[in-house]
């Protein structure tokens, strides 16, 4: 175990003291403990990055199960890295800012930290490993974490409610990945991801590639809340702030944009995988900047904001996969689509986690997140006002933040769709920039709606819960750091562009860095009049105008039913589910003894009769048969006329007394085919038996002694009738296709000379074939000793109830 | 004849089923005790029931019928005695408790869903 494993189950080793912490020393926030973590893990980070940006990596191997190809394999570069230092950099500023956050003496603080430790662990496990079984348990992880702060505050019915969707929904899209694994396995015999890109030449023809492709994707889109599975986002922003922040804007709603990011070399060959990233990823960002503009929640616009800016990242990733067939071009423009993808990844993470941030603090001071209360706060809360300001204007795209530098490499990506004569991009691709450019008016829109409403316009104090003041200065640190970082990537790109942006990029595509391409990584703040730039002027026009005539146009929204919203879809679907899961198991399950017999008899001759006909397999051979004889087929007459007269008896006594005629010309059937022994057990035993019935039939109650004849049902009469016919069927077959020879040849050889005896069965029960014998006393025995206890103990139940 | 036996036992399994499909408890084990019946015939048939001399040595016979099968049986008919002895007195005592021998009126309480 190294370092390096140490480093990424520390977040799991220190959980385990938490609670101890929360219980031992209740006078200190036990989040201060638990800053100490992520800052350790970040600086120890911070020492890798020298090594990625020269291009190396580093693997540390731990195993676990090596005999099924499982081992803990950390695996560090530029990509993994990257995201490493965001879980464990914003993970220590969403502790410092929980710490303020939550009070120490109202919450159940041990529960928090150690699902949040739980979560940081999970996460860095995910990007760090490079195998794929090992990342799909710490991607469980994650699911199980984020569901249990979701639902931190379990005594809220919407809490419950979220915490819920977002399991359901995640869970379903990581077992499809599991699938996805081992399909990739079945291909590449290796669950390490190095190892498959290295073989990822061979994939494209596979069978399985396309379906391996596909259950990937959709445990990276569930994940990521691409549509149609961002539905559990906004659900989950029932969560603690701090957690919205961390989980819901920063680090595991990334985890799908890590996946695709990491698979990318595997799978980006094909046009499928271009067409459905880039696809899905515009629709996102188009479909939840739409819907983000009538949310009147804080938090809500946040979420489906996110949800638009990770399909922005993900439709930048799916057209960065066109780099792959351009690699002959000396200035490859796709390049730029999967640096931009980078670059807008790190600084979603700063403006989206501060904005939240301010969100919290909003919510904290005021105590309401409704901004049809909001407003007017400008002059009570100028610092968290500063910070929702750089972060609104960084997220819609203006200068000098550095979500204009994004922003502006996204439209260029967009652009770039027209040169793009692949795929029939040149046809359909007309679409991508057309859905950026209105995507990024919405984005604008609610941006801007986000600060105004909340900071600016008319105070309406009388409306909030409480008094409105400025947030104390612990609460502010964290997002303070994060708008500095706003600023500073705004003003100085190129700090990241070697350490961060270049490595995680030559990680992506690492193909175009083996053909020798390097990756130029330069952002520039003026690029000179071209059309990005006028998009640019347009989108904050056109977002001004639909701004300030947005009451005019709000309505559109309630156009669609709530039936037909994905919501209702959900919840419709869930319900029908359970209704119909319900009504499913009443209809089968009746409670009655006879139903179930006749599930059984139906499913037992089906089967029995389908397999009798598809195999061919009836067939009669009278050559071996014994020759009949009178006596036996007078018997036989017998028999069956005293079995059918039961089905026809009237009073009970003389279905009792038939039966007893049944079981004695059994035991004459034994005479008749030398059976002595046999003949002899069945006349007691019948005997016996008959006398048990009698006494049954002595004991029935008053009521229903009432003597009828069985009522004919058809359906019965069908069934048994058939259950007859295979059993004679069968019967019939078996005996005419033998395949070997009795071995009872050799008990009569060896009865006498082995077993000193004469009589055979005898000595087959007592000798040759002692064990049964043994058993069946123990039956016997068992049989007694329980009628015993049935008659003697009574009444024992009746009493306690 | 072993044609007329498998056919015998199907007449047999066809009874025993209809009366096992019945509402009366004390008719479906009388179904049961019909369907060893059938299955003890059935183990019988199926090992050929060529004539030879009773399982038991005799000085100067050498063509006996099959002794294993009969041992088979002789185990099986004791051990559905058990059961059926067993099943009767249950049918007897779920008499005294329930008061009824209707299948259709047994169904558990609904504090036992």
């Amino acid at each position: 175990m190294s370092l390096l494993h140490l480093a990424i189950v520390l977040p799991f080793l220190s959980a385990v003291f938490i609670p101890f912490l929360f219980k031992g020393l209740r006078n200190i926030h036990t989040g201060w403990f638990v800053l100490l973590v992520p800052l350790a893990l970040f600086i120890y980070f911070i020492q890798y990055m020298p090594l990625t940006r020269d291009g190396q990596t580093v693997t540390r191997t731990l195993e676990w199960i090596p005999s099924l190809g499982i081992n803990f394999i950390a695996h560090v570069d530029g990509l993994g890295l990257l995201f490493a230092m965001l879980i464990t950099g914003i993970g220590a500023l969403v502790v410092l800012y929980s710490i303020y956050y939550l009070a120490k003496e109202k919450e159940a603080l041990h529960n928090f930290y150690v699902y949040l430790l739980m979560f940081m662990g999970a996460m860095l496990g995910v990007v760090l490993s490079d195998n794929l079984i090992v990342l799909y348990m710490f991607w469980e992880f994650t699911s199980i974490s984020s569901f249990l702060l979701i639902g931190y505050w379990y005594d809220r019915e919407r809490s419950r409610y979220g915490a819920q969707k977002s399991m359901l929904i995640t869970v379903f899209g990581g077992l499809s990945m599991l699938g996805g694994i081992v399909l990739l396995y079945i291909m590449g015999g290796t669950f390490s991801i190095q190892e498959l890109i290295g073989m990822s030449s061979g994939f494209m023809t596979d069978p399985l590639f396309v379906p391996a492709l596909l259950l990937i994707l959709l445990g990276a889109f569930t994940k990521s809340a691409q549509f149609p599975f961002h539905i559990w986002l906004p659900d989950a922003m029932e969560a603690p702030t701090p957690v919205s922040a961390y989980l819901h804007s920063a680090t595991m709603v990334k985890a799908g944009i890590y996946l695709v990011a990491r698979m990318s070399p595997v799978f980006a060959e094909s046009e499928l995988w271009l067409w459905l990233v880039a696809g899905f990823g515009i629709f996102t960002l188009f479909w939840g900047s739409f819907n983000a503009v009538k949310q009147t929640d804080l938090k809500a616009i946040l979420a489906f904001s996110t949800i638009s800016q990770l399909g922005l990242i993900m439709s930048l990733l799916g057209l960065g996969a066109a780099a792959l067939h351009f690699d002959q071009l000396d200035d490859n423009v796709y390049m730029i689509a999967t640096i931009a993808a980078v670059f807008h990844l790190i600084n979603h993470a700063t403006f989206k986690g501060s904005l939240f941030m301010m969100a919290g603090i909003v919510d904290h001071e005021t105590g309401t997140r409704d901004i049809r209360k909001l407003g007017g706060l400008v002059n009570l809360m100028p610092i968290t006002f500063t910070i929702a300001i750089i972060g609104c204007f960084s997220m819609a795209g203006l200068p000098p933040f550095n979500g204009f530098l994004s922003k502006e490499m996204f439209l260029t990506g967009m652009i770039s769709v027209f040169e793009l004569d692949i795929f029939n991009l040149s046809t359909w691709g007309v679409l991508f920039p057309v859905l950026a450019w209105i995507a990024s008016v919405f984005t604008f829109v609610y941006s801007i709606k986000l600060v105004f409403k909340t900071f600016l316009g008319k105070p309406q104090f009388e409306k909030l819960p409480k008094k409105p003041h400025e947030a104390p200065v612990g609460m502010l640190i964290s997002p303070l750091i994060l708008v500095a970082l706003v600023i500073v990537f705004g003003f100085f790109p190129n700090l990241l562009s070697n350490s961060m942006i270049k490595p995680a990029v030559e990680s992506i595509l690492p193909s175009l860095v083996d053909a020798g391409q390097t990756v130029k990584v330069d952002i520039y703040f003026w690029h000179g009049f071209t059309p990005e730039l006028f998009m640019t002027i347009g989108i904050i026009l056109t977002g001004i105008v639909l701004y300030s005539t947005l009451a005019k146009w709000e309505s559109i929204y309630n156009r669609i039913p709530h039936r037909f919203t994905l919501n209702g879809l959900y919840d419709g679907g869930l319900s029908r589910s359970e209704t119909g899961g319900y009504r499913l198991t009443n209809g089968v399950m009746t409670g009655f003894m006879r139903t179930y017999l006749v599930y059984i008899f139906s499913f037992f001759t089906a089967i029995l009769l389908s397999t009798l006909l598809i195999t061919d397999g009836f067939s009669i051979d009278t050559s071996n048969l014994a020759e009949i004889r009178s006596y036996e087929v007078i018997l036989g007459l017998v028999l069956v006329s005293a079995a059918v007269t039961i089905l026809f008896a009237k009073s009970r006594l003389t279905s009792i007394i038939s039966l007893g005629a049944v079981g004695y010309s059994v035991a004459l059937f034994f005479v008749l085919f030398r059976a002595p022994d046999l003949a002899l057990t069945q006349l007691v035993i019948e005997t016996v038996s008959v006398a048990l019935f009698l006494l049954c039939f002595y004991h029935l109650p008053e009521i229903s002694r009432k003597e009828e004849r069985m009522k004919f049902r058809l359906g019965n009469a069908v069934l048994s009738i058939t259950v007859g016919l295979t059993m004679t069927l069968i019967a019939i077959s078996s005996f005419s296709s033998r395949s070997f020879e009795s071995i009872s040849q050799y008990h009569i050889d060896n009865v006498y000379e082995l077993a000193a005896g004469g009589n055979m069965v005898n000595v087959i029960l007592v000798d040759f074939r002692g064990f049964d014998t043994l058993f069946e006393i123990c039956v016997l025995g068992i049989a007694s000793f329980g009628i015993y206890a049935m008659v003697r103990f009574r009444g024992v139940g009746r009493e306690n109830e | 004849m072993e044609i007329l036996m498998s056919i015998v036992i199907g007449i047999l399994f066809t009874c025993a089923v209809y009366l096992m499909l019945s509402k009366s408890l004390l008719r479906i084990i009388i179904g049961t005790g019909l369907l060893s019946h059938g299955a003890h015939l059935l183990l019988l048939t199926m090992s050929g029931l060529k004539t030879g001399a009773a399982p038991v040595l005799t000085e100067g016979i050498t063509n006996y019928t099959d002794p294993l099968p009969q041992a088979l049986v002789l185990t099986a008919i004791v051990i559905s005695f058990g059961v059926t002895a067993f099943f009767l007195v249950l049918a007897y005592r779920a008499y005294q408790e329930l008061g009824t021998d209707n299948m259709e009126k047994m169904r558990g309480t609904e504090s036992h869903d």
